[in-house]
């Protein structure tokens, strides 16, 4: 009997809170209007300088929804960001990387030395990462490593300090494909604020914002979220 | 209905006179330890030390007791895991020396543990000191490993919640990098608290992700290399070529291999990050595990994060639990 009241209890306090999430989240849609309507004045100038490189992690299950990827990458590079990268766990945004890139302007896939190449030009690089550019490209970095050793190995010399370092690793992960710069910036879209396996080699001082599931994807609330990074 | 709007006020008194508590001037601890009771006890006695003092005691305790079962309810979080940020600045902002700060994030650690134990988690993970902090000033270097020797020394005595609670201590990160009498402390305090089994406090210190990686990499390249010397003596051939390319991929470092031999292999899946001070970076902590874990950033300073808290992340914890789940049947 007791154990039940003290469930009800339970049930309750969460409901109490899901009740004041959903009021948050109407604050959250008229600030945002706001926002794209112009009234608030100081988001109107970003200085998006700061920002160099930005990543967007969305949901598998969100990332179905290709248009608003679409729109969300096209308002960026409208904002003016330089280079971004899109991650999702399964890989289903680098399977429509060319529907994606033939729907954008000003927009192309990323290739290293894109960021002395685009200075001073409109155009965003775009790149796509998945789980397999996580945890799987470590696996492929470290057979890398592996290999260089033994060669070193059979050529006489002791050389283990020198292969397994922070630097030999970056190339190692770069020569698999899966360097790129490390993100000032990522934006979470899912329902929970969580990276879902973004490259760990490249996440150690990003910052995490979340956004929210990508279904209520706003203009407003994405100024918002740079014009915070690039004050602090 | 009726017990259930009891239920309610009492939560909301609860919550109210424990923030309360909590926002009372923490004092700075003298040197000695003591287990969670008496150290409940004595710092309320350094608060008011009337007879309401010790009912207060006891009826926050059972309100925080109260609230625990009702959390209980729902799915409890196994790995916690807490980025002690905001020491330094709490110092400066209480006008403290240096140390204090720290002291004072201390004591914030012991009531954390104790939440945590009441409630039932089994694994909590403290980023004591990282790799990149060993740029700072040699002085401030030097306190933060005078204290971390000091606090061995207490949890490890008699009293302490350590031996009381039955907590395993368990320190992760590049300890070839520690001077040799912090490293012999810690050997010794993983040593005396490996039978304890209540709870397990795995402290890293120094620890960068990066750095684990780089270490669970290199081991496994070790560990390959082992593996195929043994073949070849058991085999007796020595010829690469006899090789096929199919057993080539077989010898291939996968990602098992590496995760394997991770530091933080001795602990289960990370259930919620926790990083005080309102900062949403994790500066290289954890970066490898948190993949399907909770990310939670309070504003409040380290030597400030109370009950509330705590509670708020289990709870948001709980709201995500599904979607975890989900995601954790999908590999």
């Amino acid at each position: 009997m007791s154990s039940l009241a003290i469930h009800l209890l339970w049930l309750l306090i969460h409901l109490v809170i899901s009740i004041f999430f959903f009021v948050l989240k109407i604050a959250n849609v008229l600030e945002s209007y706001l926002i794209s309507s112009g009234f608030l004045k100081k988001y109107e100038s970003i200085n998006v300088g700061k920002l160099r490189y930005l990543a967007v992690v969305v949901d598998s299950e969100d990332a179905l929804q290709i248009n608003k990827v679409i729109k969300l990458v096209q308002w960026l590079a409208d904002i003016g960001v330089k280079h971004v990268c899109l991650y999702d766990n399964e890989g289903i945004l680098k399977k429509s990387k060319d529907i994606i890139l033939k729907n954008l302007s000003c927009v192309k896939l990323f290739e290293e030395g894109d960021e002395q190449s685009l200075r001073g030009k409109k155009t965003m690089s775009l790149e796509f990462a998945s789980q397999s550019d996580g945890k799987e490209a470590l696996a492929k970095a470290a057979n890398l490593l592996l290999k260089k050793h033994l060669k070193l190995r059979s050529l006489g010399e002791n050389q283990e300090e020198k292969i397994f370092t922070e630097a030999h690793m970056t190339e190692a992960l770069r020569a698999v494909g899966s360097g790129g710069p490390e993100p000032d910036l990522l934006l979470v879209y899912g329902p929970v604020r969580c990276h879902l396996g973004f490259p760990a080699w490249r996440l150690r001082y990003t910052e995490i914002v979340h956004m929210g599931p990508l279904k209520s994807l706003k203009y407003g609330s994405l100024l918002k979220a740079i014009y915070k990074f690039t004050l602090g | 209905m009726k017990t259930e709007r009891n239920g309610h006020v009492y939560i909301v008194c609860a919550l109210v006179v424990l923030e309360f508590y909590r926002l009372l001037p923490l004092t700075v601890l003298s040197g000695n330890g003591g287990s969670l009771m008496r150290f409940f006890l004595r710092k309320t006695m350094e608060t008011e030390s009337s007879v309401t003092g010790g009912y207060r005691r006891r009826f926050t305790g059972f309100l925080r007791k109260c609230m625990f079962s009702v959390l209980s309810m729902g799915p409890v979080p196994n790995h916690i895991a807490f980025i002690m940020d905001g020491n330094r600045r709490y110092a400066k902002k209480r006008n403290l020396q240096l140390g204090e700060g720290h002291r004072a994030g201390f004591a914030s650690l012991m009531w954390i543990l104790g939440y945590c134990y009441e409630l039932g988690v089994k694994y909590v993970t403290i980023y004591a000191f990282s790799i990149d902090n060993f740029k700072r000033r040699p002085n401030e270097v030097q306190v933060l490993m005078d204290l971390m020797l000091e606090k061995i020394d207490e949890l490890l005595k008699e009293e302490s919640l350590v031996r009381q609670y039955g907590i395993q201590l368990y320190f992760i990160g590049n300890l070839k990098l520690l001077s040799d009498n912090v490293r012999e402390a810690v050997e010794r305090a993983m040593e005396i608290t490996a039978k304890n089994n209540k709870l397990v406090l795995l402290i890293c210190v120094p620890y960068t992700s990066t750095d684990e990686i780089l270490h669970a990499v290199e081991e496994s390249c070790q560990d390959k290399l082992d593996h195929s010397q043994a073949v070849k003596q058991t085999n007796g051939s020595t010829d690469h070529c006899n090789q096929t390319s199919q057993e080539d991929h077989e010898h291939d470092i996968k990602v098992v291999d590496i995760e394997k031999r991770m530091y933080m292999a001795a602990a289960p899946d990370l259930d919620i990050l926790i990083r005080s001070s309102g900062e949403t970076r994790l500066s290289n902590f954890l970066l490898y595990q948190s993949d399907k874990c909770q990310l939670y950033s309070p504003a409040a300073l380290w030597p400030e994060l109370g009950l509330w808290h705590f509670v708020w992340a289990v709870l948001s914890y709980q709201r995500s639990y599904s979607y975890f789940e989900k995601k954790r049947k999908q590999l």
